[in-house]
């Protein structure tokens, strides 16, 4: 089944009287020919790859292949667990801690997730891995959450895009941003409206983000952006689950963010022929790289 | 991943796959390049020259693109985290390689490479494939055959003289052994020369059927990659 609208995802959610993350589950189980706990299963076996990743990304961090980036996971995560008094609360910066950790694992050629795409790979695993220390849920419970991500990142690709080349930045850490928001808001007891107005009110804030890779590498500025991504995430969460809705319908958020990518020029749809890219330091980088 | 028309998306399309990093482009989809070119070559090449194209060329070191398709060449999957060291491993296992930033000219999709493969018996093989995003790959030619192979289905390639009937008696054996053909494609540069046929399955196909079609007069040579 084709599913193009998040008011679709909150229908089936109505239908088979529970969450997105479960409809979801009864609709891959559908469409793939197996049983639904063949489903959950193989998302659970995903779920515990980006724990994996979170592991190496903190434990044993690393430079990346293009060298630019590493270690930064690790030293806010240390941050975050000594006397320092964090502005933004230790939730907020230990799931940033983590979405740092896996981008940079992904940048040193380690075992990742692609979520929806490689360049956003840290923001859904930091975000749950919060959530599930927070919560103790188990891998199953967060298994379900990585169901609600799923169905906003299959509406998001079909309305808009989740190409970095299609659609800039926005696409991906802002489409992987408001796939973890919706399951936070799911995971954390919200309704299923909730959940699509979290994804509205992260995809109105990262409208029009370019992606703007330094020396075409998944490096700079692409591990930061998985922190932000992952912030996001849980402020809207949060404001989605304190009821506060979205004066635009998700949907509308959803195809215009879609156009928006469309009308981005060339230059800054991962071509690196802009922004970031094209800074005096961006050009002195790709010659050091590249020569 | 294109989001202009709507499509029947997996949830694993989107929490998936599980990969070596950085670019599912330029890193999961090298791999699986590389993964195909064994597959034609049937054995670890003495020798292989990499002709990388277009961003390919231009970005390989810095996207691993290189040890990626080294590493889909020694047979490893995707999500193998010993791909960051295949130089390593390629050189343990005695093939000499050489990467090429080249111009394959026009026409070829900005992250192509071309594999040029010296095996044991002396023979030359040639693959050249690109990575057109989100880790899909398409081969688009084979010894400098025009092909389409996107490796998503059990294939079967064949060589085989172009003569009326051959397709027939190939299919045929499918149908004994109850394999169903999901696309097909023949591919020849001219009459009752050598042509290409590209099969592709919904099951796998068993050796014996391989076997059979392998010993029909007119059949030159057949390959079955399995999903790649």
């Amino acid at each position: 089944m084709v599913i193009g609208s998040v008011e679709a995802l909150i229908q089936l959610a109505r239908e088979c009287g529970g969450t997105i993350g479960q409809a979801m589950v009864k609709q891959e189980a559908a469409q793939q020919q197996i049983p639904e706990k063949d489903v959950l299963a193989q998302m659970e076996e995903n779920w515990r790859v980006m724990k994996e990743s979170i592991a190496t990304g903190i434990q044993r961090p690393g430079r990346s292949k293009g060298g630019l980036i590493g270690g930064d996971g690790r030293k806010l995560y240390d941050y975050c667990h000594s006397d320092a008094e964090l502005l933004a609360g230790a939730n907020v910066m230990e799931a940033v801690s983590y979405a740092l950790a896996v981008a940079e694992v992904n940048a040193a050629m380690g075992r990742i997730v692609a979520c929806p795409t490689a360049g956003s790979c840290g923001i859904v695993p930091g975000v749950l891995k919060k959530i599930q220390e927070l919560d103790h849920l188990t891998d199953g419970e967060i298994a379900m959450g990585l169901m609600t991500c799923a169905g906003f990142g299959i509406v998001i690709a079909n309305r808009a895009s989740v190409s970095g080349a299609v659609g800039g930045c926005q696409a991906e850490c802002g489409a992987a941003s408001a796939m973890a928001a919706a399951a936070a808001v799911e995971l954390r007891g919200g309704t299923p409206e909730q959940a699509g107005e979290a994804c509205a009110m992260v995809l109105k804030n990262v409208m029009g983000l370019v992606c703007d890779p330094v020396a075409g590498l998944v490096e700079v500025p692409c591990a930061k952006r998985n922190a932000m991504g992952a912030s996001l995430a849980m402020v809207m969460a949060d404001l989605a689950l304190s009821g506060v809705t979205s004066v635009i319908p998700v949907d509308e958020v959803i195809t215009a963010m879609g156009n928006v990518g469309r009308s981005l020029p060339e230059t800054l749809r991962e071509t690196a022929r802009g922004g970031l890219a094209t800074t005096p330091t961006g050009i002195a980088l790709n010659k050091k790289i590249f020569g | 991943m294109e989001g202009a028309c709507m499509n029947e998306y997996s949830c694993f399309d989107m929490i998936g796959p599980v990969m070596v990093g950085p670019s599912s482009s330029h890193t999961a989809g090298a791999v699986r390049l590389g993964r195909f070119a064994r597959a034609i070559a049937q054995e670890l090449p003495q020798k292989v020259e990499f002709l990388l194209h277009g961003s390919f060329g231009e970005t390989y070191k810095g996207h691993g693109t290189d040890l990626a398709l080294l590493g889909g060449l020694l047979g490893m999957d995707t999500d193998d985290v010993r791909i960051r060291n295949s130089n390593q491993l390629a050189e343990e296992s005695g093939l000499q390689y050489e990467f090429i930033a080249t111009d394959l000219g026009e026409g070829y999709h900005a992250n192509t490479a071309r594999f040029v493969m010296t095996l044991a018996d002396g023979s030359v093989k040639t693959v050249t494939g690109c990575s057109i995003g989100g880790g899909k790959v398409l081969i688009t030619e084979l010894d400098g055959f025009p092909v389409e192979i996107e490796g998503v289905y059990p294939t079967i390639v064949d060589t085989h003289l172009d003569q009326p009937g051959v397709i027939h008696k190939i299919t045929g054996v499918l149908v004994n052994y109850q394999v169903n053909i999901a696309a097909m494609k023949v591919f020849r540069q001219e009459r009752n020369s050598v042509a290409y046929m590209i099969i592709e399955t919904d099951q796998d196909v068993p050796k014996q059927a391989l076997f059979e079609i392998a010993a029909m007069e007119p059949v030159l040579e057949v390959k079955f990659v399995k999903p790649f």
